[in-house]
Parts: structure tokens; sequence; C-alpha cells
């Protein structure tokens, strides 16, 4: 197709891809610059540093706002990992029944996954911050990863379900007829087929757990179990009267580049994952 | 409709009643419920149980600072909540907010599938990186992005844009209304059109090809096509887009909490929601404004599934 295109069709559609490129990264490449710009250089007033200077990053990896970033970033990090995890395996269980078996009640719980992947995250603070506070969960890491379900295991059941309705299972009788044992069906055919499907919502889910702002604002009040997301509204500048422009934009540079590096090595995958989850593509 | 016509497994489905079921298929049913069970009863657990906690709350006079007086309000949260002006304002707030996004994300993320759809090959990876980078990135550092390019002292906008009418050097943008508002829609719009455009890209897919080519010959013009052949096939992908979108933008948050902190009555419900629990720890208010805020979602549900005969099992494939 692309080669019955005339010359300026192409470079029309050159065109438009870059622009698509520039609206993606553009205020990326912004929060880049102005992590790299000096404290005295924050209100120039341009896009880019007057010159390049790392201070940013050395005050929140080694200086004054280490401890704030760091300890935030090790409890994203946990925090958004162990709510990933459990819930990977609590709908691969889930969508597998789903996919293979023939159970009432299906429905019900696709359509579960759907109303609690909309509903709104504040209605479960509220109770959360009273009940939490009561029985000591309030600023811990359970007392955020068992809220941070809410948000990783419907898209996890959702998206996984439409990934295994897509496996051709009639291969593992297939092997088993060929003389493959049960087991060995399983692991040599149906894991090659099913992993990328489980390790695609592991990554979505990932994202959803890592953004969270509401739980890591409303349920945490110390560094013990604060999040990076939430760490960011507490940073200060180097004295009272300064921005903390320079020190969140260096945190916010380091916080983006996971999830860079997994959209950089993974987008089809991503792609994929989130299209098959809303619509059959 | 049977629940069980979309097993893929070429099995022969079971609408027999319960009683008549082989002792294979009840074993099935009881594996499938052991296997399915754990998710399904957490997914309860992490929200039924809170929401159900919030209405019982609603339903008390209480202030955490003061707990000795917490008493029994029945209604009286909510019709305090519904004859304030506070609460209208925020609904207001969110309302314009979220039609406004939803409107202007319907279009760009069309205009941004149909560039992703018809790229040239080699373009085509390179745009799904480009546009997964805001979907994936955290929606605090959108906010912060947004809000430092815009701020009158750490912003380039007010340089770059001082030939526009309105804006000088000392353009303070978050210091009214209107323009605050402005900032944190374009920031929501960046961050969430990659979504709304990856689903319109899975749904122009599906847009049988041979119907584009007989409109072509027949020839229809590029608008006629649009309107005619590819918009409708594609139907069930927008609704169920726009759904999910409207929903989110509803519950709009972490913007506003960095951006304003709800200043110049910039206040959405989800704010107004923390700020009452949170900051006030009013703990019967703000669990009566929660309520209200997930009585609004299920309307708006509603009003798209009804209305707008949305049907998410189709556009799962499944219909």
């Amino acid at each position: 197709m692309d080669d019955q295109r005339s010359t300026r069709q192409k470079v029309l559609w050159w065109v438009a891809g870059a622009a698509v490129v520039v609206y993606a990264l553009f205020p990326v490449a912004w929060i880049f610059s102005l992590s790299l710009k000096s404290s005295a250089d924050l209100g120039n007033q341009q896009f880019l540093p007057t010159s390049v200077v790392w201070e940013n990053y050395e005050m929140i990896l080694a200086g004054d706002a280490q401890s704030l970033f760091l300890s935030g970033l090790r409890n994203s990090i946990g925090v958004s990992l162990i709510a990933t995890f459990i819930a990977v395996v609590l709908s691969t269980f889930c969508a597998y029944a789903i996919a293979r078996l023939d159970f009432p009640g299906k429905r019900v719980i696709l359509t579960t996954a759907l109303a609690v992947a909309i509903f709104p995250v504040i209605s479960i603070v509220t109770p959360l911050f009273n009940l939490w506070r009561n029985i000591g969960l309030y600023d811990t890491w359970p007392g955020l990863i068992i809220p941070y379900l809410s948000l990783t295991l419907p898209i996890s059941i959702w998206t996984l379900s439409a990934f295994f309705r897509q496996i051709p299972w009639e291969l593992e009788q297939a092997a088993q007829v060929d003389g493959a044992t049960t087991w060995q069906a399983f692991r040599k055919v149906i894991v090659p087929l099913a992993t990328p499907g489980v390790f695609t919502t592991a990554i979505i889910s990932f994202f959803i757990a890592w953004n969270d702002f509401v739980y890591g604002i409303s349920l945490t009040s110390t560094e013990s179990a604060r999040p990076v997301p939430a760490a960011l509204a507490f940073f200060t500048g180097a004295s009272q009267f300064e921005e903390p422009a320079g020190a969140i934009a260096a945190a916010a540079v380091i916080v983006t580049i996971p999830v860079v590096v997994l959209v950089l090595l993974f987008q089809r995958q991503i792609v994929s994952g989130l299209t098959q989850g809303a619509v059959k593509g | 409709m049977s629940t069980t016509q979309d097993v893929p497994t070429g099995k022969v489905t079971s609408t027999a009643p319960p009683a008549g079921l082989s002792d294979r298929a009840r074993s099935e049913r009881r594996l499938g419920w052991w296997l399915a069970g754990p998710a399904f009863v957490v997914m309860l657990l992490v929200t039924a149980y809170p929401i159900a906690q919030a209405f019982y709350e609603s339903l008390f006079k209480y202030r955490l600072t003061d707990p000795d007086a917490r008493e029994f309000n029945g209604l009286g949260n909510y019709a305090v909540i519904l004859t304030d002006g506070v609460w209208w304002q925020a609904v207001a707030v969110t309302v314009l907010i979220t039609v406004i996004t939803v409107a202007v994300e319907a279009v760009l993320g069309f205009a941004l599938a149909l560039v992703m759809h018809r790229a040239l090959s080699v373009l085509r990876p390179v745009l799904r990186t480009a546009i997964l980078v805001p979907y994936a990135i955290i929606t605090v550092v959108s906010a912060f992005a947004w809000l430092y390019a815009f701020d009158i002292n750490t912003g380039f906008v007010n340089q770059w844009f001082s030939w526009l009418p309105g804006i000088s050097e000392d353009t303070n943008t978050f210091g009214s209304f209107g323009p605050s508002v402005t900032v944190i829609i374009l920031s929501e719009i960046w961050k969430t059109t990659p979504f709304i455009s990856l689903l319109l890209l899975a749904g122009l897919a599906q847009v049988p090809e041979d119907l584009q080519e007989a409109a072509k010959v027949d020839g229809a013009t590029w608008w006629q096509r649009m309107y005619k052949v590819t918009i409708p096939n594609m139907k069930a992908a927008i609704m169920v887009a726009l759904l999910f979108r409207t929903l989110d933008a509803f519950r709009l948050f972490d913007n506003v909490f960095i951006m304003t902190q709800g200043a110049n009555n910039t206040e959405v419900v989800s704010f107004l929601a923390y700020r009452q629990t949170i900051s006030r720890l009013e703990i019967g208010l703000g669990s009566a404004v929660s309520v209200l805020l997930f009585l609004s979602v299920v309307l708006i549900s509603v009003v798209f599934i009804k209305l707008f005969k949305v049907n998410l099992a189709s556009a799962r494939g499944e219909g």
C-alpha cells in the first residue's frame, strides 16, 4: 500500500508523524530541560537552561532531598511490584478459568472487573482512611498494597482473559495425542503461548500502580510508606523562598526513566494488551 | 445469552439445569470457581466493602478530632452537601472539564489513530512508542510539567506567546479561573488522549478494507467514506473509548491537587471529598461526598449504556 503513494503524500505522512512525536514528547523534553537548570536559572523564562548543571540530581540523590526522594522511590517500587505480582497471580488463575472452563458466573466476574476499574478511587479512600487508622495499616506498605489491588486486579483480569481466549488450547490435546504427558503438554505448549500475555499484563498493571497518587497522598503520612508521586508534592526548595521546581523536575525525570524503558522495549505488546482488553483487535 | 458460547475450546456448551450435570461438568464448575474465586473475592473486598462502609459513615455526624460528638444524622449530611454551593460548584467544574476534555480527546484521538493507522510502515513503531509515553507517564509528573511550563516564575509559555493578546511576561496563569482550568484540561488531554487513540486504532483495524475500496471506486470523497463507512463500522470502539474516558475524567484529582489545590474555584468533586475527609477530618461529610461521586459515576455509566446503547460485551467481540 505504501508504494502506491506519491512523494507528496509520503512527505505529508512524515510531517503528520513528526507532529505526533512532538506532541507526545514535548512536555517530557521540557521537564528534562527544567531539571538541568541551576536554581538561579529556573526563572530564565526560556525553554532551555542557560548552562547545563546536574545540581538538582545531586540534591535528590545525595543532598537535602535525598531521604524524601529515595525513600519514596523505595516505597513506590516495592508497593507497585508487590501489588502487580499479587494481581497477576490471582488474575492468571481467574483468566484461565474464564477462558478454559465451563462454569456459571463468568460474565459476572468480567462485569465486576469492569465496574471496579471505573470506580472512583476517592470513594475507597474515605472509608479506608478511617479504617486503616483504627487497625494500624495507615502509613504502611500493606495499607497501600491492598487498595492498589483495586487498581491492578480488574485491568489484569480483563486483559489476561482477552489474551487467554486467543490461545489455541487444542494444541495441548494435540501434543498429548503425540505422546506428551499432561504436564509436558502444558509446559512445552501452553506456557510459551501464555507467557507473553501474562508479562504484558504485568507491565500495564505496574504502570497503573506506579501512577497512583490518590492512595499515596491520602493513606500515608511519613517516609515509611509514601510513594514518589505523593513525595513530589512535599518537595521544598533549597531555602524556604526558593522554588522546588528543579528538584521536582529531576525526580520526575528519574521516575519516568523506567516507564520509558519499558515502553521502548515492549511497545508492541503494550499496545496489543491495552486494545485487546477493551476492544478485541 | 449464554456465558459459555465464547469458550474457544470447541466444547459442547451445557445449558441443562444443574441437576442434569454430569460429574465431570460439576467438577469443572467447582474448579472454575476455585480458580476464579480468589480474584473475585479480593475485588469485592477492596471496593464493595469500602463503599458500603462509606455509606454507613455518611449517615453520621462525625469528625475525627471530636469522636465523642459522633451521632446518627440520617441523610442530614446529604442535605448539607446538596444545599451547599460548594458541592454544586465542584460538580459544575468537574462536568465542564469532563465535557471539554472528552470532546477534544475524541477528535484529537481519532486524528492520532488515523495517522498511526495510515503511517508509513517504517514510522509505525516509532509513533506507537512515542504515543505510549504520555499514557505511561505518572499523572503527577505531567501535572508538574504543565504547571511549570505556564508558571509565572519558571515558565517559558508567557515568553513564547507574549505576542498574543492577553499574554505578557508577567501573566499569572494560575491567578484566575479560566486560565487555571485551561492548563488543567491541557495536561489531562495530553496525558490521556493516547489511550483513546489506541482504542480507536484497534477499531480502525476492524473496518473492512474492501468496504473502503468499494466506496472509493464508487467515487465517494474522503469525508463521505469517513462518515458513511469508517465511523459507523467502529461505533462500538468509539463508544467504549468515550465511556472509559468520561468516567476517568470525572474522577479527576491529580492535576487539580498539583496545580491549584482547588484555588480560584477550580475544586473538583474528588478534591472536595479529599479535602473534607483527609484535610478537615470530617468523616461523615467526606463519606457522603464519596457516595455521591460514586452514584454520579453509576449514573453516567447507565446513561451511556442505555442511551447510547454501548454494548461492552460486543466491544469485546462476544456479542
